[in-house]
């Protein structure tokens, strides 16, 4: 359909951070789904459908694996035959492509670029190219749960992309935006004051790298009532932290890990999911939808989710029994997480030189990480009442903090049912306690 | 694998602590079947390195060669390692001091339980001792370990 996709000259769409903070005075949760098409039309269509659906939209643009991973040759081979790919391969199509598949929602809702890459130079110009200005990642969060890459190149390489996204969006007069996906390390089984101090630490990082707009991520995690904790502690560190200057906002994505098999098991952690975000004051939030544990969904399975997502942040306040920000003890993950940013800071000047000390310290260590520059000392685990917590600490200074001795050593057995434990709990709460059946 | 079979008879399954590689292929980045597997191998006592994701074969016969571990076990779930498990068998088997290591891969290989099909008998001649089907028992991986070093062991007995 390219007739849609009209020549623009000056595509700029509005700011990220703009959006937000418009949406947040308004009373309205912004919501944004996964979304990427190989096809310049069919990913014009799709951001347009989001722009269209019943909500409060952010629209995203997806990459392909090829272009996460710089093989950009094998992207272009895959457009030029018509092969299938699992993304829109930003580097490969002309910046005019993405400009005009842009300008179909340009002014009218902003476009995030989401990637995976620990070396995402080529990417970030090719965002500034097509008129674009909103991306996400981070040299820990997009390094050390994928592939081999070595931490101190990620960093080296997150630090200058990381300042040319600045520049050249701030020489076009709009702010880059960078979210951290710090906070959702593994997707699951990562303990919350961990996952705060990471996508801290990534916020502050891209703060030093000259971003002024920057949105700090958690993942949903195992107890509604714990991640409603973790995001009011996130929210007064980041106050205390993250320079005047500085835009931010926080953002929270949908579980992450094993997804439930049923349709009404994933209906039920989405809605919990959007509970959490509303009761705990988070601007934006990255939703999943029913087919996730099966495949990738469709643009109106998309939508679909979107709606679902915003009638239910409009629905909460009824709906939900989940307490607010005042009415939950947040000082002990609070502790924690300020203690672990601490501690990482006064290993160096800068954010990213304290990054890679910490993990070859074991400072920093990622439950359940095989990554070569992760110690591998630590494990997570699930309590009798269903919060995640430290099992075992390696170098971790939390030492008087958490007592990680009641849970001992975690056996294979026990990490297999907490792989599953939200997964099986949401398809279990609606069909009486028995595990619905498997829509497969 | 009759050879295993009369290796069990003569060798009951060892509770032997092993020291095992744990690997998976060049392409695939899935990390928590081979979390999984680390933690069964050591709850039953066997001490694992775990080479991580995307392991590149040089990468993997080099820890071979320095370790001399009494096992490798290939882990792959991204339905690849039709492609990418021989090359790494062969690069173990051509090298002299690792080619007598026994090497076992499993996880999700788009093979149905009992199948001959071509994806099996490709890794056998590349030199995997087991190909475990998708839907195995992991806790028979520990039985499939144990006959298989103690059938190294007695072969290195009998040569020595």
């Amino acid at each position: 359909m390219p007739q849609e996709l009209a020549a623009h000259d000056a595509v700029s769409a509005p700011a990220l951070g703009d959006e937000v903070r418009r949406a947040r005075a308004d009373g309205e949760l912004v919501v944004q789904p996964r979304m990427g098409l190989a096809d310049p039309g069919r990913m014009a269509a799709g951001l347009r459908a989001v722009l269209d659906a019943r909500a409060r939209t952010v629209g995203t643009i997806t990459l392909d694996s090829f272009t996460r991973l710089g093989d950009h040759r094998s992207a272009a081979v895959a457009l030029a035959g018509g092969l299938p790919l699992n993304g829109y391969p930003l580097v490969s199509h002309p910046a005019e492509t993405t400009r005009r598949v842009a300008s179909t929602v340009s002014d009218a809702m902003p476009v995030q670029v989401r990637h995976g890459s620990p070396r995402p130079a080529s990417i970030f110009r090719s965002i500034v190219e097509a008129g674009l200005s909103a991306t996400e990642g981070g040299p820990v969060s997009y390094c050390l749960p994928y592939g081999r890459t070595p931490l101190a190149e990620s960093v080296a390489q997150w630090t200058d992309a990381s300042r040319q996204l600045a520049e050249n969006c701030r020489a076009r007069g709009v702010p880059a935006h960078l979210e951290t996906f710090g906070g959702c390390l593994m997707g699951q089984l990562c303990p919350p004051s961990l996952l705060l101090a990471v996508t801290l630490l990534e916020s502050l990082f891209f703060v030093e790298c000259g971003v002024e707009s920057v949105s700090l991520s958690y993942a949903q995690q195992t107890h509604p009532v714990q991640d409603i904790e973790a995001l009011v502690a996130l929210r007064a560190l980041a106050e205390e932290l993250l320079p005047a200057h500085v835009d931010w906002h926080i953002v929270v994505y949908t579980y992450m890990g094993v997804f439930p098999r049923s349709r009404e098991g994933a209906k039920r952690l989405l809605d919990l999911s959007v509970d959490v975000a509303v009761r705990a004051g988070a601007e934006r939030l990255i939703v999943k939808t029913a087919v996730e544990a099966f495949r990738i969904q469709t643009v109106a399975e998309n939508v679909e989710g979107l709606e679902g997502a915003a009638a239910r942040a409009k629905a909460c306040a009824a709906a939900s029994s989940l307490p607010g920000p005042d009415r939950v003890d947040y000082e002990d993950v609070l502790r924690e997480a300020s203690r672990l940013v601490d501690a990482v800071r006064a290993l160096a000047d800068d954010v990213g030189t304290a990054l890679i000390r910490a993990f070859a310290d074991g400072i920093l260590d990622v439950p359940y990480c095989i990554h070569p520059d992760n110690r591998g000392l630590t494990q997570g685990a699930i309590d009798a009442e269903g919060r995640l917590r430290w099992a075992r600490l390696g170098r971790v200074p939390l030492a008087g903090l958490v007592r990680p001795a009641d849970h001992g050593r975690v056996r294979a057995a026990e990490f297999l049912g907490m792989l599953n434990y939200v997964a099986e709990r949401s398809d279990r709460a609606l069909t009486g306690g028995r595990a619905a059946s498997s829509l497969r | 694998m009759l050879l295993a079979e009369v290796t069990r008879l003569a060798h009951p399954a060892s509770v032997r602590p092993r020291r095992v590689l744990l690997s998976t292929t060049s392409s695939d980045a899935h990390t928590w079947n081979l979390v999984f597997l680390q933690l069964l191998l050591e709850d039953s006592g066997h001490e694992v390195v775990n080479l991580g994701p995307c392991v590149p074969d040089d990468l993997l016969l080099a820890t071979a060669r320095t370790m001399r571990p009494d096992a490798i076990i290939v882990s792959s779930v991204n339905g690849l390692a039709g492609v990418d498990g021989p090359h790494a068998a062969r690069a173990i088997r051509s090298c002299p001091e690792t080619r007598e290591i026994p090497m076992i891969i499993g996880g999700k290989l788009g093979i149905s339980p009992g199948a001959r099909d071509g994806t099996v008998s490709a890794l056998i001649a590349a030199g995997y001792d087991s190909v475990f089907a998708d839907e195995a028992d992991p806790e028979s991986l520990l039985g499939e370990l144990g006959q298989l070093a103690g059938r190294r062991d007695a072969a290195g007995a009998r040569g020595a």
